[in-house]
């Protein structure tokens, strides 16, 4: 299928074209979906840089196995469960080069409104404070509650895309939703959790 | 004394922590509390505020779907050079393994037609070595 103008063809059309090797047609899909692949990929791994990587290489997976799709989801939720597999491989192959424990432990830069003046301005809106807190998460916490929370995947997409069974995505989104409640909504009175002693317990 | 009501408000109680942790699953409805559980929830304040603001926690979430990251600038022509170059890389693949298969499809042709060849030969041969005594 050719396109006369591209960029005012149908999604599904494009898609279809796509599958039989047009590669105009995916080029376009590319161009409609980036910023959100983009933005994905940052939430997931927290890093300009290593956000950029994984999505080059989401859109080559996709590239090479769009032929594959067979469209029985969105092609939007089709990319996001690519994009969460590259950036789980991403932080695994990042984790086992650095030989740190990025599952607790990550090295996140503290953007946390008490630690960062700036961050203390901006994190006026609910939403920026909300960012900030999904992005102090640790990155196994946080890529569940992003594919749940926000991109509406369920327990058996994420678990297959990282690599865990169900029941560790549920464990995992509970603490995720209850770490980010204490942060962005927090009772009267109550004090932030302590979160290091928290795991500790959840890991013994 | 205090009521009931606000004492739970001010102090979380050992149904509360019980309670707590299970919140998170009740939000969306994965995790469903017992008869006493919800009993408790329907008359304790300090747990209806923190399911409330569970609920809030969804709903911030869901709305962050339609918010983008400030994209990288050059990101979208990084990614298309990336897959162009993919794509040059398995036509090139592509066309030395076509290459191959036409070399060896060649030999096997040249193959058979110089076996096709000798036998014609040695059966119009043999035919004429047996003429004589067919006549």
């Amino acid at each position: 299928m050719r396109f006369a103008d591209p960029s005012t063809a149908l999604v599904d059309d494009l898609v279809d074209a796509a599958r039989t090797g047009d590669h105009v047609a995916f080029e376009e899909l590319v161009r409609r979906t980036y910023a959100d692949t983009y933005t994905l990929a940052r939430r997931l791994v927290s890093d300009e840089e290593d956000a950029r990587d994984v999505v080059q290489e989401a859109y080559l997976r996709a590239y090479r196995s769009i032929g594959r799709f067979r469209g029985d989801a969105q092609f939007s939720t089709w990319l996001y469960r690519i994009t969460a597999n590259c950036a789980s491989t991403h932080l695994g192959r990042r984790r086992r080069h650095r030989h740190d424990e990025l599952d607790e432990e990550v090295d996140v830069p503290d953007t946390s409104p008490d630690h960062d003046p700036a961050a203390m301005a901006t994190a006026s809106l609910l939403r920026d404070r909300l960012e900030v807190a999904i992005a102090d998460l640790p990155p196994r916490l946080r890529a569940v509650v992003v594919l749940r929370d926000i991109y509406d995947l369920n327990h058996a997409q994420i678990a297959e895309e990282l690599g865990i069974t169900e029941s560790a995505a549920k464990v995992r989104l509970h603490r995720a939703r209850r770490r980010l409640r204490t942060q962005v909504f927090p009772l009267r009175g109550e004090e932030p959790l302590d979160h290091e002693v928290e795991d500790q317990a959840h890991a013994s | 004394m205090l009521p009931e009501r606000i004492r739970d408000r001010q102090a979380p109680t050992e149904p509360c922590t019980a309670v707590a942790a299970a919140l998170p699953g009740v939000v969306d409805g994965s995790i469903r509390l017992d008869r006493a559980d919800r009993r408790h929830v329907e008359q304790c304040l300090r747990c209806q505020a923190e399911l409330a603001q569970y609920r809030k926690l969804l709903r911030a979430m869901q709305a962050l779907r339609t918010s983008t990251a400030p994209v990288p600038t050059g990101l979208v022509t990084d990614v298309l050079a990336h897959l162009e170059a993919a794509g040059e890389r398995s036509a090139v693949r592509a066309a030395l393994t076509g290459r191959k298969v036409a070399y060896l499809g060649g030999i096997a042709a040249a193959t058979a037609a110089a076996g096709a060849g000798a036998a014609i030969v040695l059966v119009s041969r043999g035919r004429k070595g047996r003429l004589p005594l067919a006549g």
